[in-house]
């Protein structure tokens, strides 16, 4: 593609946003985040992962088409305090240090109406599969897509808190599963 | 009434909120001394949830004995009791009533500087008035650790204070406090 053409399209892109039936494939990471709620004590936590990567093909036209897969950094995780972090990279938790990742992968994407998606797919943490359905939110502008939405998971599904942990008393087994994704759409690159 | 109880007395009502604030305080102040160096577990957390519910448990009390101590005065210290010791022991006094104001608030705000809001035996959340900040954390433990010391070092005085009152000087200031202890001294008396 010349240089004005890749001009003209985008400008194209711009003013006619959404409409012109882009496919949103190119994360922003430092635009994304991806966090956490926990209670401990009855008292909510925030947390987060720093670190992460995402794959997005997601045509708000052809959202059944729609794919994702993100992959964690467990290691940049942020459980409230330096203490926490500390701890669960370790064994009862994470065991991060055999499972240094988590990874979701999208079966089928589902329109709800309106604005609203459904994802769902196999997220994978230490060594544990198990199904989850993410519903979440679009919001088209122009070249860019937030996609914002969330999930509840329980952590003993995944063996994430053993042993002494095991009991909810303290931790308890929901955690709330939180993501802000941007991405923009570009032309297929290669 | 005030049989077998020195007529220069607290009310029962000071007298319990004292010494209920004083068991109180000597185990929140023990717990938190003691759960800070512990390993991260599941009893180390309960440890802090029971030490800030009991917290806000002794600012509660502390408001129900401010507002007792308004609508009764303390009785009157010793006549021969000397200017400089009048006023170290009311300056002790002033001194831990603004500890047991200071020391609970600076708890509370620490954990809300260091992200973990309070909330009331898991049930009642009480509002973060900051925002998580770590720096600010940090600073906030400083000060709450350095308060403790203090109240630990005041608390101390007083206590010495009192016992001198009863062993050397052989006055009623402890028994002011503690009736049961005059009760029996009168018994004494009598036989």
């Amino acid at each position: 593609m010349k240089r004005g053409q890749l001009v003209w399209l985008l400008f194209l892109v711009i003013l006619t946003g959404p409409a012109l039936s882009a496919s949103f494939n190119a994360v922003q990471l430092d635009k994304s985040r991806l966090g956490f709620t926990f209670r401990q004590m009855g008292v909510p936590v925030q947390g987060g992962f720093n670190r992460f990567a995402a794959q997005l093909n997601f045509d708000p036209a052809k959202a059944s088409a729609a794919s994702v897969v993100i992959d964690v950094d467990l290691n940049s995780v942020d459980a409230g305090s330096q203490e926490a972090n500390d701890e669960v990279l370790g064994r009862p938790w994470f065991n991060a240090k055999v499972f240094p990742r988590a990874r979701f992968v999208s079966s089928a994407v589902r329109p709800l109406g309106g604005n609203r998606y459904e994802a769902k797919g196999a997220l994978t943490i230490k060594g544990r599969s198990q199904a989850v359905t993410a519903p979440f939110t679009y919001a088209g502008q122009g070249a860019t897509a937030r996609f914002d939405g969330g999930f509840t998971l329980r952590r003993a599904d995944f063996a994430i808190g053993e042993g002494e942990w095991a009991d909810f008393g303290t931790v308890a087994n929901e955690v709330q599963i939180v993501f802000h994704i941007q991405a923009a759409a570009q032309a297929a690159r290669k | 009434m005030t049989a077998g109880q020195p007529i220069n007395a607290y009310t029962h009502t000071a007298i319990a909120l004292h010494w209920l604030m004083a068991v109180l305080i000597l185990a929140i102040f023990s717990v938190g001394f003691y759960m800070q160096g512990l390993h991260l577990s599941p009893f180390k957390l309960r440890l802090y949830s029971w030490h800030k519910w009991a917290g806000v448990t002794a600012f509660l009390l502390l408001l129900v004995r401010l507002l007792w101590r308004v609508g009764h005065r303390p009785p009157d210290l010793p006549a021969a009791m000397p200017a400089w010791q009048r006023l170290s022991a009311h300056a002790v006094h002033d001194l831990l009533y603004l500890l047991m104001v200071a020391v609970p608030l600076t708890g509370w705000l620490m954990s809300s500087a260091k992200g973990f809001q309070t909330v009331y035996f898991g049930l009642l959340p009480i509002p973060d008035l900051l925002a998580k900040n770590r720096e600010l954390g940090n600073l906030l433990a400083a000060i709450h650790r350095w308060l403790n010391y203090l109240m630990l070092a005041l608390v101390t005085s007083h206590t010495a204070a009192a016992l001198k009152h009863h062993l050397i000087d052989r006055d009623d200031i402890l028994m002011r406090m503690l009736p049961w202890l005059g009760r029996r001294a009168m018994a004494k008396g009598q036989s």
